[in-house]
């Protein structure tokens, strides 16, 4: 094809920043494929990030709580809209493959002297091992989106959600069962105690807990990023599409389906391992299809394939129950109980974005990013 | 608009797929297909060839089989019997994208675009085989993947390029014209580096200047890129200029193999779109076509 290349691109000046005046403007192909690929990107994940390092000196521990495992549940939604918003596959099973993750990170983080069974071992095992032992179980699953679709695919993966809430409640010995429950891992790394009381190197528990859950959801979120912008996440893209079309130029649909399932219940395992180690005790009855719904809030909430949506999302979720407590507060007593309010909201929230803003939260900041791009004209 | 013939034309309509004096390995050999749909014979005894930098056009009333040779060739359909021989292996009943590797690549007659993605992102699904890097190098990015994205953004840049699309670039693809659509749809198929190329109506309902500039590009495809070209079109016009031979279908069978003229005026060809036809209006409508 050597006949085509009329005019070769200038793709060797890596490090041009642009013309003045002209933002926009890319010399390189290395521009184009960066993540933070115009200055308004790049001031606002730095304006982001410096944000996110001052909050937990202006929050008390409690709020911090709640921000730190909406961060945590983020790194799941990401994994949820690897799999059905890039991969279109919808999947209601994602609460088996939490439960999967927090299980192994549980047990194998969890005190060897305790009640339950724990082994004892340090973080940097137990974190990844619960996202490889969830990610496995993804592989196993995959497969069954290969022959199903939509609806049907939807109703197996419901089929998945009962079928670990049972395995969960009758396995005793590692879950406590229904009622009891057990402890999570302990949250120890690099020799810092994430759970202790006392504070750490002048950080409170929530301020401390509030940066670990930061600096993994950075990691997962660019890890996430990475899937989308490269082959995978296009393959993904276009399995969701158009699948016969997606065969026919070349891309394995088996092996992308299932690839998707075990990436996005990596990503889960992760998520359930640290949640439920920053929370403390929990039991099987937290793995309900509930969970699964809250996840798919998030993301249809959030904004369908896209990172940046999926972490807004979560956050809002995580936020969800501290609203409805505001909101309760106006509400007649007697009336309706704030769970009742929440489940109303959850209920409100998804159906006004689907049928108002379908990209979500993030299509509502692309609405208002594009309104000041071309601002004072209003096309 | 007139195409040269790089092969001799043969001067009797045969029933033989191979054009006499043809030395060559054929890209693509056809031999024996049936494909039934429970009792509903939709092809019935297919053989031909398609060779080096030849342009094949198969035409046909509607239902004649025409897609469905289509999605034999790129592994959508398994016949029933007969083989398909491509790149030196028989791919009949392999899976599509293991036949997509192998260097097949089509268009759709209803355009097959992934509408949620820009068109460099599905010019660069075209090169889906050709980027050679694995699930654990795409998460990590930096390294591997990075240079290939970049290797192969670059030859789609070439084809941008060559299918003058450059203005759209970075828009989804759902929102494009119906025209531009099937533009970029070729340019896909284009970005595969394709051994063949099977393209399904490439004009459907375009107007005269749209169908023009596409003639344009498959004339380009064949004499700058040089790759064999099978092409499924309504658009008499167009096949009568464009292609080196033609086979003409009828009810899942091949009718008529040959060149475009000879194929025009051969009876059955002409029965096959008027109906059972008396002599005297046969020879009137040969007379017209000639």
């Amino acid at each position: 094809m050597t006949t085509m290349l009329r005019s070769a691109p200038p793709a060797q000046a890596r490090k041009s920043t642009g013309v003045r005046g002209r933002p926009l403007l890319r010399t390189s192909y290395h521009q184009d494929l960066a993540l933070a690929n115009t200055p308004a990107k790049r001031r606002s994940v730095i304006g982001l990030v410096i944000a996110s390092f001052v909050v937990p000196f202006l929050l008390t521990d409690d709020l911090l709580q709640v921000l730190t495992l909406g961060m945590i549940s983020a790194v799941g939604a990401i994994g949820l809209n690897l799999v059905t918003g890039y991969a279109g596959q919808v999947s209601l099973g994602h609460a088996f493959f939490i439960g999967v993750g927090a299980y192994t990170g549980a047990v194998l983080g969890g005190d060897p002297d305790g009640a339950m069974l724990g082994y004892g071992l340090p973080m940097w095992i137990w974190l990844p091992a619960a996202g490889v032992v969830a990610a496995v179980a993804g592989l196993i699953v995959g497969p069954l989106a290969v022959r199903l679709r939509g609806l049907y695919l939807a109703i197996v993966t419901l089929g998945l959600v009962f079928l670990g809430d049972h395995v969960f409640r009758e396995a005793r010995e590692i879950t406590g069962g229904p009622g009891v429950g057990r402890r999570g891992a302990e949250l120890e790394l690099f020799g810092i105690d994430f759970s202790s009381m006392e504070p750490i190197s002048g950080l409170s528990r929530g301020q401390a807990q509030f940066f670990l859950a930061l600096v993994f959801l950075i990691i997962f979120a660019i890890l996430g990023r990475n899937i989308a912008r490269s082959g995978v996440g296009r393959a993904f893209g276009a399995v969701r599409d158009r699948d016969v079309a997606a065969a026919v130029i070349g891309v394995d649909l088996t092996k992308y389906k299932v690839m998707a399932f075990a990436m996005s219940s990596f990503f889960a395992g992760v998520t359930g391992a640290l949640y439920y180690a920053v929370i403390g005790v929990f039991e099987p009855g937290a793995f309900s299809l509930l969970l699964s719904i809250q996840y798919l809030a998030m993301v249809l909430i959030g904004g369908v394939a896209t990172i940046s949506g999926s972490i807004m999302g979560a956050l809002f979720i995580a936020l969800l129950p501290r609203l409805s407590q505001f909101i309760a507060g106006f509400v007649p007593d007697g009336l309706i109980s704030v769970f009742q309010l929440e489940a109303i909201l959850y209920g409100l929230l998804i159906m006004g974005f689907l049928i108002f803003e379908p990209r979500g939260l993030f299509g509502i900041w692309t609405r208002i990013r594009n309104y000041w791009k071309g601002w004072p004209f209003s096309y | 608009m007139s195409a040269a013939s790089p092969h001799a034309p043969s001067s009797t309509v045969s029933p033989r797929p191979v054009p006499e004096g043809h030395v060559s390995e054929p890209v693509v050999s056809v031999r024996g297909v049936e494909l039934a749909f429970s009792g509903v014979k939709a092809l019935q005894g297919v053989d031909f060839d398609v060779f080096d930098n030849e342009l094949f056009a198969v035409i046909g009333p509607n239902g004649a089989g025409k897609t469905s040779i289509f999605n034999v060739l790129s592994g959508v359909y398994r016949p029933q019997q007969g083989t398909v021989e491509f790149a030196g292996t028989d791919i009949r009943g392999m899976r599509p994208h293991k036949i997509a590797n192998l260097g097949m690549a089509r268009t759709f007659q209803n355009i097959e675009l992934f509408e949620n993605l820009d068109v460099v992102d599905n010019l660069m699904l075209g090169r889906h085989a050709h980027l050679g890097y694995g699930w654990a190098a795409s998460v990590a990015w930096f390294g591997k993947a990075k240079r290939a994205e970049v290797a192969n953004r670059r030859r789609v840049e070439e084809i941008i390029d060559f299918l003058e699309i450059e203005g759209y670039r970075q828009l989804p693809v759902g929102m494009l014209p119906y025209g531009i659509q099937k533009r970029i749809e070729l340019g896909r198929a284009l970005a595969m580096e394709p051994k063949l190329l099977l393209l399904d109506e490439p004009v459907a309902g375009m107007n005269g200047e749209e169908t023009e500039d596409m003639a344009r590009f498959i004339l380009d495809i064949r004499n700058e890129l040089r790759i064999p070209m099978i092409l499924v079109e309504h658009d008499m016009g167009l096949v009568m200029d464009l292609a080196d031979r033609v086979m003409a279908m009828d009810f899942g069978k091949p009718v008529a193999t040959g060149t475009p003229h000879e194929v025009q005026s051969h009876p059955d060809v002409i029965r096959a779109y008027l109906g059972p036809v008396d002599d005297a209006t046969l020879a009137e409508v040969q007379g017209e076509l000639a």
